[in-house]
């Protein structure tokens, strides 16, 4: 059921090196951005379940706390060695590591990759009818550090330490105090690894952004843009502008871990488990680390959705064969949602006591985004009115996708208000939140855009029966397993903890006044438990589907099999170096689907005007 | 098909690509260095012992020449570029030897600088003022270095370009030196 970490981390750790050798110029120093993007891909979907299976362990330590892993525990202490594993148990050090890293490598190494780098780099050349991405070369670059950046995450497990401890966000002083023992330990690794990951997008970024300027095809207005390019012009200025200040941070930080300095180390500071200070300058503020690593940090939410969308607008124009409604609104939404993701990275940070005036701005600026948000799930949601829906694959994932993020984007209102927040704070309800937005609404989104183009990339379609078992299977799982923990949230349960919650949530004293959490809320860590589990289970279907597809899917017969009117479809199958095969012209807007008096319900954007 | 724009500036933008990249990359590097400023801003006005004055144990005559030494560089980088623009090899090559030269005045003297501060016992831990003083002339020395690197290859093995390719070399000098 589990699959084992080693397979996992093996496939990882090689995931470019997977297709044939012989072709090292084509398939692995490749400049063309389909092969770059399929690369983004393959590596990205590895980190993905390999980031996965970290939880699945996690969650059988907080499911049954204490007992020894089922399967792979054995296997696990000799891997990574008695102080994290003990008698198949998985120790604190271990799961604090693997819940660090989990959040790390499902963030920058697994969702942006795929979402961003891999979509944007196969589908936004080809919509926007351009050869290849402006800067090849670099492109390429980006791939090689994102790789190398996921070489050294991973590698990172095996030192001695392990891997960093401090969550995916690295407070300090936290990240700095916690694996004083070694040097170098896993925190350093963690910052050499997100420089190498920041260079990678930062590369990305610019050559998306300057594809999108330059090198559109003749016609191609920015109005003619399929939403999905707008989409990933937005998140690659994201990229581009709110990285670097955790690129400054992480330096400050590599410099308190490896220079013994006190950027972010308060005077008096203690040792772990003593009273004594440390020998340090002190100085440092740790509200500053959290200013910078959020500046970067909800933008990245933002980096993480808008992609999904864009996939789930060209899929919902596409099997609804009707007109995007409200085009204009989308991309003016988007753009807001741009601008404002800079100025409400504090909301995260209410009960740091960074005051109530910062926080009331925060909340108020917090409001004002989920404005633009909803119009964008209004719009799609009223495209479906009066459509003749095509029930397929990924339409379905991209139906979905709609209510799922509807729910996280909802619940996260309460966390935006800073007197709510307060309760819900670094709760479960955190955790249901954000993964609603991005498990069942991104990776949705990602799923859907796999089946919708894959087509394209490979001439062949996926297998639709078991694509509709992946897609009620994984729909059903999701819920049940993010579902409860919104109730477990609101009942006091406190995120990271070692045993599920036991001991600290669980604490009855009532002679001291202390009343814990009721023991229904324990009940449901095994319930959620079997629920990812089985999600776990629901993923085979998928895997052998997107495999054996390459070389048994039926066959397309036509290079535009969904009948779609956006450029990427007025391609050969799959598209060649170069792309095009005819020089292209546009003369129409990009969802221009059963317009009265054209013939068929489609009209590509290459059509010329009949008057 | 080839990729357009490579050495023609757009129509609409009236840009060539790379020139769009880089504008966007240093658009990245204000992202940077503002952090580092903001941080700088925030540790200084927090603190209750920052070093002032004397007490910081800076020279300022060595400070002011390199600032000097690098803002000639800079001269002598546009001079290189509108050698080219002139048509005047010649002249671009001993603009951009000079260019190069003074990056490596400044990391001389940079040198001396860091060299005397370590010989005072100051170092990134000794103080949050010797720490971001580091962090950040460290930073802006590997810029430099980054720098000398590309303009080297510009001067020397790169400018095989300027006979096959002039308007794309002269476009070369001209993003290199707006890094």
């Amino acid at each position: 059921m589990q699959p084992t970490t080693e397979e996992t981390q093996q496939h990882a750790a090689h995931g470019a090196h997977h297709e044939e050798l012989g072709f090292w110029r084509k398939y692995i120093f490749s400049t063309d951005h389909k092969v770059i993007g399929i690369q983004y891909g393959l590596t990205g979907l590895l980190f993905l379940f390999f980031g996965f299976c970290l939880m699945m362990l996690m969650r059988w330590q907080i499911a049954y706390p204490g007992k020894p892993m089922p399967v792979v525990g054995e296997f696990l202490q000799k891997l990574l060695g008695d102080e994290m594993v003990n008698k198949g148990v998985m120790l604190p050090d271990l799961y604090n590591a693997f819940g660090a890293m989990h959040g790390t490598i499902m963030v920058f190494l697994a969702i942006v990759p795929v979402a961003f780098a891999a979509f944007g780099n196969f589908v936004v050349p080809l919509q926007i009818g351009a050869p290849d991405m402006a800067f090849p070369r670099v492109n390429m670059a980006s791939y090689q550090a994102y790789f190398l950046g996921g070489v050294v995450m991973f590698f990172s497990f095996f030192i001695p330490g392990g891997a960093a401890k401090s969550g995916w966000t690295s407070y300090s002083p936290l990240a700095t105090l916690a694996d004083m023992g070694h040097h170098p330990n896993g925190q350093t690794f963690w910052i050499l690894g997100m420089v190498l990951l920041i260079t990678s997008s930062l590369l990305g970024a610019v050559n998306f952004i300057a594809t999108i300027i330059q090198l559109r095809a003749k016609g191609m207005t920015w109005m003619r843009l399929p939403f999905f390019v707008w989409a990933q012009f937005v998140t690659a200025f994201l990229l581009l502008l709110a990285f670097p200040p955790l690129e400054a941070a992480a330096i400050l930080q590599l410099m308190d871990n490896v220079a013994g300095t006190s950027f972010f180390l308060p005077t008096g500071l203690a040792a772990p488990g003593t009273t004594t200070p440390l020998p340090i300058s002190g100085g440092g503020s740790p509200l500053l680390w959290q200013h910078l690593f959020w500046f970067l940090g909800h933008p990245e939410v933002y980096v993480l959705i808008l992609p999904a969308m864009g996939i789930v607008c060209e899929i919902i124009a596409n099997n609804t064969r009707k007109p995007i409604w409200g085009y204009k609104s989308l991309v003016y939404s988007v753009l807001c949602i741009g601008f404002l993701s800079f100025i409400v990275w504090a909301h995260h940070m209410y009960l740091t006591g960074m005051g109530t005036k910062i926080a009331t701005f925060f909340q108020t600026t917090t409001m004002i985004i989920s404005i633009p948000s909803v119009i964008i799930l209004t719009c799609f949601f009223i495209s479906l009115w009066g459509g003749s829906i095509r029930f397929t694959v990924p339409m379905l994932f991209a139906l979905a996708f709609l209510p799922m993020f509807g729910i996280g984007g909802l619940t996260g209102l309460p966390l935006g208000f800073n007197f709510t927040d307060l309760h819900l704070h670094d709760t479960y309800y955190v955790i249901a939140h954000f993964h609603y937005v991005v498990a069942p609404g991104t990776i949705f989104g990602l799923f859907a855009g796999i089946y919708y183009w894959y087509p394209k990339a490979t001439g062949r379609l996926m297998n639709e029966f078991w694509g509709k078992v992946h897609f009620w299977t994984s729909l059903i799982f999701m819920n049940l397993i993010f579902q409860p923990m919104f109730a477990q949230g609101m009942a006091g349960l406190g995120r990271r903890m070692y045993d599920g919650g036991v001991t600290y949530a669980g604490a009855d004293d009532p002679a001291a006044g202390l009343v814990g959490v009721p023991q229904w809320v324990f009940g449901m860590n095994r319930h959620i438990s079997w629920a990812a589990w089985c999600l776990g289970l629901a993923q085979i279907p998928f895997i052998i589907n997107f495999f054996l597809s390459m070389k048994k899917g039926k066959k397309v017969t036509s290079d535009n099999p969904w009948g779609a009117t956006t450029l990427e479809w007025q391609t050969p199958t799959p598209p060649p170096h170069g792309n095009f095969d005819k020089p292209i012209e546009v003369h129409r807007g990009p969802y221009e689907y059963s317009v009265p008096g054209h013939d068929g319900d489609f009209t590509p954007q290459t059509e010329p005007d009949k008057r | 098909m080839d990729i357009p724009y490579v050495v023609q500036p757009r129509e609409d933008t009236g840009l060539f690509n790379a020139k769009v990249g880089i504008w966007l990359f240093l658009a990245s590097e204000v992202m940077l260095f503002g952090a580092l400023f903001s941080s700088y801003i925030l540790l200084r006005v927090g603190s209750m012992n920052w070093l002032y004055g004397e007490a910081k144990d800076l020279n300022v005559w060595l400070g002011t020449a390199n600032t000097a030494v690098l803002i000639t560089s800079s001269i002598t980088m546009v001079m290189a570029w509108a050698s080219l623009k002139l048509n005047e090899f010649g002249k671009f090559k001993a603009y951009m030897g000079a260019t190069i030269l003074l990056g490596l005045v400044f990391m001389v003297i940079k040198a001396f600088e860091y060299n005397a501060k370590f010989h005072h016992g100051h170092f990134p831990a000794s103080h949050t003022f010797y720490a971001i003083y580091f962090t950040l002339t460290g930073l802006h020395a590997l810029h430099v270095l980054g720098g000398m690197v590309v303009n080297s290859f510009y001067w020397g093995p790169g400018s095989k370009m300027w006979k096959t390719d002039p308007v794309r070399f002269t476009n070369r000098v001209e993003i290199g030196g707006l890094f």
